[in-house]
């Protein structure tokens, strides 16, 4: 069907291909299912990242995943593009709509289907959130490990999507590391599965591979987790600091003295003020930073590594040291660290949350440039918060936007900061993808050969770029004749050079 | 078949800079015998390599150690064999991030001691002859994989040669970093059907203060297993959960291993052993038979293998008295002498079939392994898997008898990889699953 494709005209209903295709969708999930209303359309038109926003043609809520693969397959046909969302808390544009596709939600398959404990895996639906995980594997000893800041609302397909981490991932890893199998709709219809939920699975890692693919190459429909007995003992330790530099000694120590905690966020003085405006953390008095020092494992572990940790913030210069078992206490010390982002809202108009990484042995350096960057900006103040283990900073880039052009200044500041990382040898991105919004740092962080090479993947899974076009990269590489599956036996095997079983 | 004369290839590779010779018997792949051998020292002449080859419709099979080389099925066409042992340079280590970047030749023992010198490590297991580049191309892991994962999991950048010559990056030097795809994961067990490895950077972990064994021997298989699972979901946190049969019939071992602060292991290592059962024993050293039987085995694959067949049973951890079980029918049916050992916690046994055993029952186990433990056919309607039972390296009469892969989910996109990557099929051809 080649009808050309057509943009939404101005009152924002469906027309032309996207149009068409209501009767089928609504065939597939039930008219209920079908949103097609331009008021309710515009509900999906951006997700946690509010600067970009596009209303899509059609919104469709399938439940099953035969459902999902059967919408795919009539967008596939009508050549209408897709993507997929899950619970619309990306901070990159990753799930921005199409003006001229089909916006497809996951909200509703949210069924845990199956929970392991004796294999110590858990089958879930795309849908079902992340701390829902961990709820229905805790009677069992387990929690599921990859806990990003929106754990309560954001899905589980869309962590697969962004290969999320969280303030933990620093010991217990990334979502790719918790996967281990994946069922998955491809951008023609067809569903499959990736991995076989061991972890060693034959063949190529093609797992590994979509993990983290921002959704470009296909929707996520099952997912099979990996499930880790939960931690004997917990502890919490604050430390405060005058400046950002003496906690970086303090970092610099606890990784030299051989630990790795569960997570190390630092906070400098400005993020304080934040959150204590917020929600009077009672962080102490005056700090210019505080470190946050989370330990878990077996309770022997935790006592030994504790006491180091405790070592190394005094060696470094710490004022006050606070510690934590109970999860009500550790709750007050993470208090303020977990409402640093909203809490600046406090203390300023607008803001930018930003997302780069550089080598954690760079950081000091690093926040000592950020500085320059804004004190040489009028009207623009940045505040840090980061995870100081793994060198993913957070700078939130705070300006007034009622006064004409400080929106462009805090633009500026942030893609300098971008620029810093990259310089220092890090990444444009640690945890929130590239989504639309980073697309354009791609080219400074990647050759054009890097991309080109990443897009032969892309190629493979989704040749006509119908899947959720237009994120990760720039320009999007024409995949010249569409492999697709082949027929009939490997060339070797024709040739008769080799045997076939 | 060659595509072209072996002098012509010889001066076209030569040209690149790294240095060529004509292959000698030593140099086979698989029963097949390449042209020449070309090792480069550089990246650069690495690409020019795979740039000439390509140019000449050449098939390249890259070799590290050479160790496993021949494992699998034979190449369908091998004219040159490129040599990246030489590339052994340690080119950025900073122990304050805890990352190392390696050229692909860099073997692991000599990183280890390098890394041990700041005390640190590549939580890998592996010979030490083994290049990071081989092991990541095999993704082959040992006893660490509990706690720690593959090669794939450590592995956060990596520079390949695309079979046109073209050099890429994917990933970075920090471990965090979501930024394009993870290029990284799909070379990691591509063994060597897409590229060329040449750079690889790792996270690192610390060397642990203290490492203490708890072992304890079984009779039945329903006791080790529980035993096993017990100690895998333990909030202990083992890094590692092995177990052995050195028979069909006999005793069952289990040792997990315990890293930690001294204060920190012993205690832990005293509840373990509560958990293990009543004559489970502490030792500071690992019993003489673990990590033996698998692939990355500390005294190196050559030896463990020595012309007997290696297969390996993934599983769901709950799966485990099963699949034990199964392999002793098996083996009892076929007629064949089977070791087990492996990753029992991480739903990963090795059965090692010793040499001169008569290929046919061999192939027999294989099959009938495979129907036993559920994969001998893909699941219906395409389902999960949930396993699979791969042939790792065996005589060529085993091979031809018995499709070493078995059946591989979603080989169709598999296919559509490589024919992105590699269109004139060139990579290794023939070596992968569906022969990839």
């Amino acid at each position: 069907m080649g009808t050309p494709l057509a943009a939404s005209p101005d009152n924002g209903a469906p027309t032309g291909a996207c149009a068409a295709l209501i009767p089928t969708l609504e065939g597939i999930c039930g008219a209920d299912h079908v949103i097609s209303e331009p008021r309710e359309l515009k509900t999906y038109e951006c997700d946690g990242l509010t600067a970009h926003r596009t209303a899509p043609a059609l919104v469709v809520l399938p439940e099953e995943a035969e459902q999902v693969a059967a919408i795919v397959r009539a967008c596939a046909e009508a050549g209408v593009p897709f993507v997929a969302r899950g619970s619309g808390t990306g901070l990159s544009g990753g799930a921005l709509p199409r003006s001229d596709g089909v916006l497809i939600v996951t909200s509703r398959m949210r069924r845990v289907l199956e929970v392991d404990p004796r294999s110590r895996r858990a089958i879930v639906e795309p849908g079902v959130t992340n701390l829902a995980v961990s709820k229905a594997v805790e009677p069992y000893g387990f929690f599921y490990a990859p806990d990003p800041s929106s754990q309560v609302v954001c899905s589980v397909g869309g962590n697969v999507a962004e290969n999320s981490g969280g303030a933990h991932c620093l010991k217990h890893g990334f979502t790719v590391h918790h996967v281990t199998g994946l069922e998955i709709v491809t951008p023609d219809g067809e569903l499959t599965w990736l991995g076989d939920g061991t972890g060693v699975s034959p063949g190529y890692d093609l797992l590994g591979a979509f993990t983290g693919s921002e959704g470009t190459l296909g929707i996520v429909t099952k997912v099979v987790v990996k499930l880790t007995p939960l931690p004997e003992m917990v502890r919490t330790l604050l430390a405060a600091f005058e400046s950002t530099s003496q906690g970086g000694t303090a970092v610099s120590g606890i990784i030299g003295a051989g630990i790795v905690p569960a997570a190390i966020e630092m906070m400098d003085a400005l993020a304080i003020e934040a959150a204590e405006a917020a929600v009077h953390c009672n962080y102490p008095a005056g700090a210019g930073a505080v470190l946050v020092v989370e330990l878990d494992g077996p309770a022997s572990e935790v006592e030994a590594e504790a006491a180091a940790v405790r070592e190394r913030c005094e060696q470094a210069g710490a004022g006050e040291i606070r510690s934590a078992d109970d999860p009500a206490d550790r709750a007050r010390i993470w208090a303020g660290r977990k409402s640093a982002f909203a809490a600046v809202g406090r203390i300023s108009p607008a803001y930018i949350v930003q997302d780069g990484v550089v080598p954690r042995t760079a950081l000091s350096g690093i926040l000592g440039r950020i500085a320059e960057l804004s004190s040489a900006r009028e009207g623009v103040r940045v505040a840090n918060v980061f995870h100081a283990g793994d060198g993913n900073l957070h700078p939130l880039v705070l300006f007034d936007d009622r006064i004409e052009g400080a929106g462009e200044a805090a633009e500026e500041v942030s893609g300098a900061i971008l620029d810093l990382c990259i310089e220092a040898g890090g990444s444009i991105t640690g945890e929130h993808g590239v989504g639309v919004d980073k697309a354009k740092y791609m080219p400074k962080m990647f050759g054009p050969t890097d991309l080109d090479t990443m897009q032969f993947l892309r190629c493979a899974f989704n040749p006509r770029n119908l899947c959720n076009p237009g994120k990760v990269f720039p320009t999007p590489r024409l995949c010249g004749e569409v492999p697709g599956v082949r027929h009939g036996p490997p060339p070797a095997v024709a040739a008769g050079e080799l045997e076939q079983f | 078949m060659t595509a072209a004369g072996a002098e012509a290839i010889a001066v076209a590779l030569a040209g690149t800079g790294a240095e060529v010779r004509p292959a000698e018997p030593s140099d086979v792949v698989g029963g097949v015998l390449p042209s020449c051998v070309a090792s480069p020292a550089t990246v650069d002449q690495a690409a020019g390599v795979m740039a000439a080859a390509a140019g000449l419709d050449l098939a390249v099979v890259p070799r590290g150690s050479g160790d496993t080389i021949s494992w699998g099925w034979p190449p369908a066409r091998c004219d040159v064999v490129a040599d990246l042992s030489g590339m052994d340079q340690v080119l950025e280590y900073a122990a304050g991030d805890l990352v190392v970047k390696v050229q692909a030749g860099v073997r692991l023992g000599q990183l280890a001691e390098i890394l041990a010198e700041k005390g640190q490590r590549l939580a890998l297991d592996g010979p030490p002859g083994v290049t990071v580049g081989g092991a990541v191309a095999r993704n082959a892991a040992g006893p660490l994989r509990l706690r720690y994962g593959l090669p794939r999991d450590l592995l956060i950048g990596i520079t390949i040669v695309r079979p046109d010559g073209a050099l890429a990056h994917a990933g970075g030097k920090v471990v965090k970093n979501v930024a394009g795809y993870d290029l990284g994961k799909l070379f990691a067990g591509s063994q060597g059907t897409l590229g060329l490895i040449v750079e690889t950077t790792f996270r690192l972990h610390p060397l642990p203060d203290l490492s203490a064994y708890v072992i304890e021997e079984y009779r039945e298989s329903a006791a080790a297993a529980e035993a096993v699972l017990a100690a895998a979901a333990s909030p202990l946190q083992p890094s590692a959960v092995e177990l052995e049969r050195a028979r069909v019939g006999g005793p069952i071992r289990v040792a997990t291993l315990l890293e930690g602060t001294p204060s920190g292991v012993s205690a832990r290592a005293e509840r373990m052993r509560t958990l293990l059962g009543r004559s489970a024993e502490t030792m500071m050293a690992a019993p003489d038979w673990w990590g033996r039987t698998g692939e990355a085995s500390p005294s190196g694959m050559t030896t463990v293998v020595a012309g007997g067949t290696l297969v390996r049973v993934a599983f769901w951890a709950a799966e485990l008295r099963p699949v034990l079980d199964a392999i002793d029918t098996v083996a009892g049916e076929a007629g064949v002498a089977v070791s087990v050992g492996g990753s029992a916690g991480a739903g990963v046994l090795y059965a090692l079939l010793a040499a001169g055993q008569d290929p046919g029952q061999v192939a027999v186990f294989v099959r009938a392994l495979r129907a036993a433990t559920g994969h001998a056919a893909g699941p219906d309607g395409g389902g999960l898997a949930r396993g699979s039972v791969v042939v790792l390296t065996a005589p060529a009469a085993v091979l031809e008898a018995a499709d070493p892969w078995g059946p591989v989910p979603s080989l169709g996109l598999m296919r559509a990889v490589k024919q992105q990557f590699d269109p004139g099929h060139l990579m290794s051809p023939g070596r992968g699953p569906g022969g990839i």
